[in-house]
């Protein structure tokens, strides 16, 4: 079985990757990616403490799924202003 | 399943209720039934406002397994978020009114409450999942509603501003919950509140999430998106965003702060007076050089939440009743004065520059005596609530050996008061460059928003009961 720090190591990676996206980027769309990223980095940290520290629960698993759709429903909303700012200013550099 | 539970929650199920009659009267009702919508809207959140503040049986308790927790202090909290939300509603109407947003007027009422729905999710949480899915529920529409003006660059630019930094605040948060679940096994409130202690991954996830809830608070490191979305936003929603969004988050900061992590009050305690004492000098200094009026009042709100905080410090249950004792005034003279903007920018064609207020003394001299009043209560002059507000936070701080904390709040009023009087030195003896004054035309929600807000900020300071009820369901919760 594969340790639970090298999930971990990914994860954080991930999530940093993401911050350091969402800081650098210019692009709106890029800076959503760079969102997406984040979010699902913490979510296999969710999954992973869940399957490794409390194999006979689900409430971590839970909380992913939760945090899938929320996070759809983000970038849904997200994508429509970028579109409607698009339309508005002409471009979508920040 | 046992459907008491409901009982419980009669505030939420009202308002689900509404907003399902409004959606429905929104869709299949005729076109010509459209021009209602407003008023049926506003009288039937007046009657659910009202049905709230009576109290039918005991609401303390957790329900739904404990993932809700109801009492009497969080439905009171409710309820001062629904009355903001109300006068909200009023003062939007004139806005609403125009041309080209008279088929939009039903989709703003209707993501006003859903996002008031949020709101009460964050409040009552029992349990981190509903904590998060409240405040994503509440900030997702709110970012619908900034980028509402869809032909304004401002607006759109806004609206881009608000979600992005909400995802980030929202992803950052997670992952401090998920470090939270990796020590504490659960993620609810009851379960984990006896095992926090001075673990390093448990201070770490504390601090992420706390991060999160500092972005909605706009603290001082995190405010930088404030003062840009305030200015962007229509001024309504401004004055939801400052009032009824930030008074949630305090709320709920209290509750989680008080209910989960007081075992680590130092800790807490330590951040907390540092982010205070930053936030309420920045939030000042910034605020002087302001020429857009709600860019000002955006920093001058930056400032009033670290008054907030110093409450919160005390960390007792005279600190809790003082915050949001402080909330309360704060939502009365703040809405005040984003109403009066919402009449002078819609007569102005959306001129917002303080300039526009010069010689409102002479044009309008009830508009700027009431608005003189809210200014003077957020200052913290005597007769007015402000004073009151802030001289009982104080006191509490004081009471918990907080001498410096206190001593640089204190200065930081003075200088409050010297920015804010530049305002009501435009109004009363600047001179208006054209010749004509125009007397504004100003219907009857408006005058019903500012009546409420005047009187509330000369009844809340001076009527002692309020306090006194306030502190007597603060004591019911520790």
């Amino acid at each position: 079985m594969i340790k639970m720090e090298y999930y971990l190591i990914i994860s954080t990676l991930m999530f940093f990757i993401g911050i350091y996206g969402f800081i650098t980027r210019k692009n709106m769309i890029a800076v959503l990616v760079s969102l997406e990223l984040m979010l699902n980095a913490v979510e296999i940290n969710f999954a992973v403490f869940n399957r490794y520290l409390f194999p006979n629960q689900f409430e971590g698993m839970f909380f992913t799924f939760f945090g899938i759709v929320i996070t759809a429903s983000e970038t849904v909303v997200a994508l429509a202003i970028i579109i409607n700012a698009y339309r508005t200013i002409g471009n979508i550099e920040i | 399943m046992n459907f008491s539970n409901f009982l419980y929650i009669g505030q939420e199920v009202r308002l689900i209720i509404l907003l399902v009659i409004l959606f429905l009267y929104d869709i299949f009702s005729p076109k010509k039934w459209g021009i209602f919508f407003q008023k049926i809207a506003i009288i039937g959140f007046a009657i659910v406002t009202v049905c709230n503040f009576i109290p039918y049986y005991a609401m303390h308790g957790e329900i739904f397994g404990g993932i809700y927790m109801t009492s009497n202090l969080t439905s009171f909290v409710k309820n001062i978020l629904n009355v903001a939300t109300f006068l909200v509603f009023l003062q939007s109407n004139s806005w609403l009114s125009s041309k080209d947003r008279i088929l939009k007027q039903s989709e703003f009422y209707i993501i006003s409450l859903v996002s008031l729905f949020g709101m009460y999710l964050m409040i009552s949480a029992g349990n981190f999942m509903v904590l998060y899915v409240g405040i994503e529920m509440a900030s997702l529409p709110l970012a619908c509603l900034i980028a509402f003006d869809k032909n304004k660059k401002k607006s759109a630019k806004a609206g881009v501003k608000y979600i992005l930094i909400s995802a980030l605040s929202s992803s950052v948060m997670l992952f401090g919950l998920s470090f939270l679940y990796g020590t504490l096994e659960s993620f609810y409130f009851s379960d984990i509140v006896f095992n926090v202690n001075k673990d390093p991954l448990i201070i770490l996830g504390f601090i992420f999430f706390f991060s999160a809830l500092a972005f909605k608070l706009s603290l001082v490191p995190f405010h930088l998106w404030t003062a840009d979305v305030y200015e962007g936003a229509p001024t309504s929603i401004t004055a939801y965003l400052s009032v009824v969004s930030k008074g949630a988050a305090v709320f709920t900061l209290i509750f989680v702060l008080y209910k989960v992590f007081g075992n680590i009050e130092v800790i807490w305690r330590s951040i907390l007076s540092c982010l205070s004492v930053v936030t309420i000098i920045v939030g000042n200094l910034f605020a002087i050089h302001q020429s857009d009026i709600k860019r000002f009042f955006a920093f001058s709100s930056i400032s009033q939440v670290g008054y907030i905080l110093l409450g919160i410090i005390a960390g007792t249950v005279q600190g809790m009743t003082a915050t949001i004792f402080y909330v309360v005034v704060y939502l009365f003279s703040n809405l005040a004065i984003f109403g009066i903007i919402s009449i002078v920018e819609f007569i102005e064609n959306g001129d917002t520059r303080i300039k526009v207020f010069n010689g409102l003394y002479k044009s309008n001299p009830l508009l700027a005596f009431v608005m003189m009043v809210a200014i003077f209560s957020l200052g913290g002059i005597p007769p007015f609530a402000g004073f009151f507000s802030k001289f009982i936070i104080f006191m509490v701080a004081v009471e918990q050996k907080q001498y410096i904390l206190v001593f640089i709040a204190l200065l930081n009023t003075v200088i409050s008061i010297y920015y804010y009087l530049l305002i009501v030195k435009a109004m009363f003896l600047e001179k208006k460059e054209e010749i004509t004054f125009k007397k504004y035309k100003i219907n009857i929600y408006n005058w019903i928003n500012l009546t409420i807000c005047t009187v509330g900020i000369f009844i809340v300071g001076v009527f002692s009961a309020i306090y006194k009820y306030i502190e007597v369901l603060s004591f019911g919760i520790s």
